[in-house]
């Protein structure tokens, strides 16, 4: 009876010791930010963009003589042209729709395929010294010099553009997913072999969780490339759907800076979006316990 | 849940739940890291192994629980409830306070309910009650480790090996963490190995303490410890307690030269 007593005694005070000395430091950021906080931010971008704007017109106006400003028109131009004649407008966004459907395809089938291969390297050291060397060759070999190759295999439609987003995309897939797997802790993988875990067990509740920052990583990479792959074949394989590459092709060669100059804003907009849609699904996935989380990004 | 009476010295009217025979151990690049140690732990024991690093101390425990394979000798323990404490808390990071514990219930397959009342038990136990849903990047050093302590508890293993689990935290916390230990051998009743190279941490816990020389590791000295359970802190500062680590520290630099 004593004992527990004492014992208990003994339990409390070492507790308030230690949670004074050890308290936990989550939770603790100050969110709030001040008006000065928000112009430090964002000024500066704003007044590298008015003096880019400025330029622009500039060179429109002032550098380039009236027969040729189509080379450049100015921004408002662009604005009227691109964006605000619906008929445009409409036509950039319909191609743009049909790209962004061929770069998800081509990503979702590259983390199909790179999920896949990475597992199978993680398992067996063969597999991945065999596998290795053409994952390199593959990601080394210039776009355009297997361009002729792949409209001769699968035709100049949707097929073969989502093949270049799918060659494109699936190196960092891979690398990222396989270093992924390998990043858990010796410590840990000793704690699951004295367990007696399985090597699906270790893979599910183990290396699959420790990889997802590195997953993620690589995602975020994949994806940008996948959509630059989309424009990229569609600009190469024209039959089917118009696409954001056909697009571009027609207007440059028909002269209309305009609508060129928007579709090409519009490409990166999607570009940015991607990339901004990724980052934000990492954080959900993973922001509560990374240890990078919590910074800024 | 049975309280057992560990009395100290008492080794050999007891059950043996972990013994070495002879064991030996030579990596295959040719060091030879343990050498003809014979050990014998019985329930109710808590016995400690100090040496000097890098002696062999944490092989023996790898041999014990299956990690490495000796190249000589046996080595008597049942492996299916083994509680191994680690150096470092090996926690997942993306699992909360409560989902680390509940792991090795996880993996030992018992069912969902039942998981949820061991691991909440196991966290009352080692006081981290109010940080069930922490991650643990934001824990200290010595919540970490006693995270790790809970996930091994709810397994309620009769051996429990723990592998220098201590050595990272501050001194402080480090003999809040020994007081706890020795508590927790108290009121679970298991047996223990525990490897450190600090004396008093040593002597503190202990039934028994080994001291093992440098490489290739051997036993070379035992001590009794005398003292009541449960321990004081107070302990500490016993002019016993002082001389008993005097001896055991002699020991250890005699076996290190």
């Amino acid at each position: 009876m004593t004992i527990t007593q004492n014992d208990d005694q003994e339990l409390s005070v070492e507790l308030g010791a230690d949670s004074t000395s050890g308290s936990p430091v989550a939770g603790g950021k100050n969110r709030k930010r001040g008006v000065s906080d928000l112009a430090r931010q964002f000024l500066p971008p704003l007044f590298l963009g008015a003096v880019i704007v400025s330029a622009w017109y500039y060179i429109s106006y002032a550098l380039l003589a009236e027969e040729r400003r189509f080379l450049l028109r100015p921004p408002h131009e662009i604005l009227q042209v691109g964006f605000f004649d619906w008929d445009h407008f409409s036509e950039i966004l319909l191609a743009l729709w049909s790209s962004t459907r061929v770069a998800l395809i081509g990503l979702a089938i590259s983390i199909a395929i790179g999920f896949f291969l990475a597992t199978v390297m993680s398992q067996t050291k063969i597999v991945e010294r065999a596998i290795f060397p053409y994952m390199v060759m593959l990601q080394a070999v210039p776009i355009l010099a297997i361009v002729p190759l792949i409209g001769f295999w699968w035709g100049y439609g949707t097929t073969s553009r989502i093949a270049v987003c799918v060659i494109i995309s699936l190196f960092p897939i891979i690398v990222n997913t396989l270093f992924g797997l390998q990043s858990a802790e010796r410590g840990l993988h000793d704690l699951f072999t004295l367990h007696h875990a399985s090597r699906r067990t270790r893979l599910r509740k183990l290396m699959f969780p420790a990889a997802r920052p590195a997953i993620f990583a690589g995602l975020r990479i994949s994806a940008g490339l996948s959509v630059i792959g989309a424009i990229v074949g569609d600009y190469f394989f024209g039959q089917g759907a118009v696409g954001i590459g056909q697009l571009l092709k027609r207007y440059s060669s028909r002269l209309e800076g305009e609508e060129l100059l928007a579709a090409v804003i519009m490409s990166s907009a999607l570009g940015v979006v991607v990339f901004l849609f990724f980052g934000w699904l990492q954080n959900v996935a993973i922001g509560k316990w990374h240890e990078s989380s919590g910074a800024e990004s | 849940m049975t309280a057992i009476d560990p009395s100290p010295g008492a080794t050999s009217s007891k059950a043996s739940v972990l013994s070495f025979n002879h064991t030996q151990m030579t990596f295959p690049d040719g060091t030879e890291a343990v050498r003809d140690v014979s050990l014998e732990i019985s329930r109710g024991e808590f016995v400690t192994i100090v040496g000097p690093s890098g002696c062999g101390k944490s092989t023996l425990l790898k041999i014990a629980s299956g990690l490495l394979e000796a190249t000589g000798g046996e080595v008597a323990v049942d492996r299916d409830r083994l509680g191994y404490v680690f150096q470092d808390a090996t926690l997942l990071p993306w699992r909360t306070v409560l989902g680390n514990v509940e792991l090795l219930a996880e993996l030992h397959d018992i069912p969902k309910a039942e998981r949820r009342q061991l691991a909440l038990e196991a966290i009352e136990t080692v006081g981290l009650s109010g940080f069930v849903n922490h991650y643990p990047k934001s824990l200290s050093g010595g919540m970490k480790m006693r995270a790790s302590l809970a996930r091994t508890l709810t397994l309620k293993p009769p051996v429990f090996l723990f592998d220098e689990p201590f050595g990272a935290v501050d001194e402080i916390t480090r003999e809040h963490l020994n007081d706890e230990t020795q508590r927790l051998f108290q009121s679970e009743g298991f047996a223990g190995l525990f490897i450190t190279h600090s004396i008093a941490e040593a002597v503190f816990m202990s039934t028994r303490v080994l001291v093992m020389s440098a490489r290739p590791g051997r036993i070379v000295a035992e001590f009794d410890v005398p003292f009541e359970y449960p321990r004081k802190p107070e302990l500490r500062f016993d002019p016993e307690f002082a001389a008993l680590s005097g001896e055991i520290s002699r020991e250890l630099r005699g076996s290190h030269q």
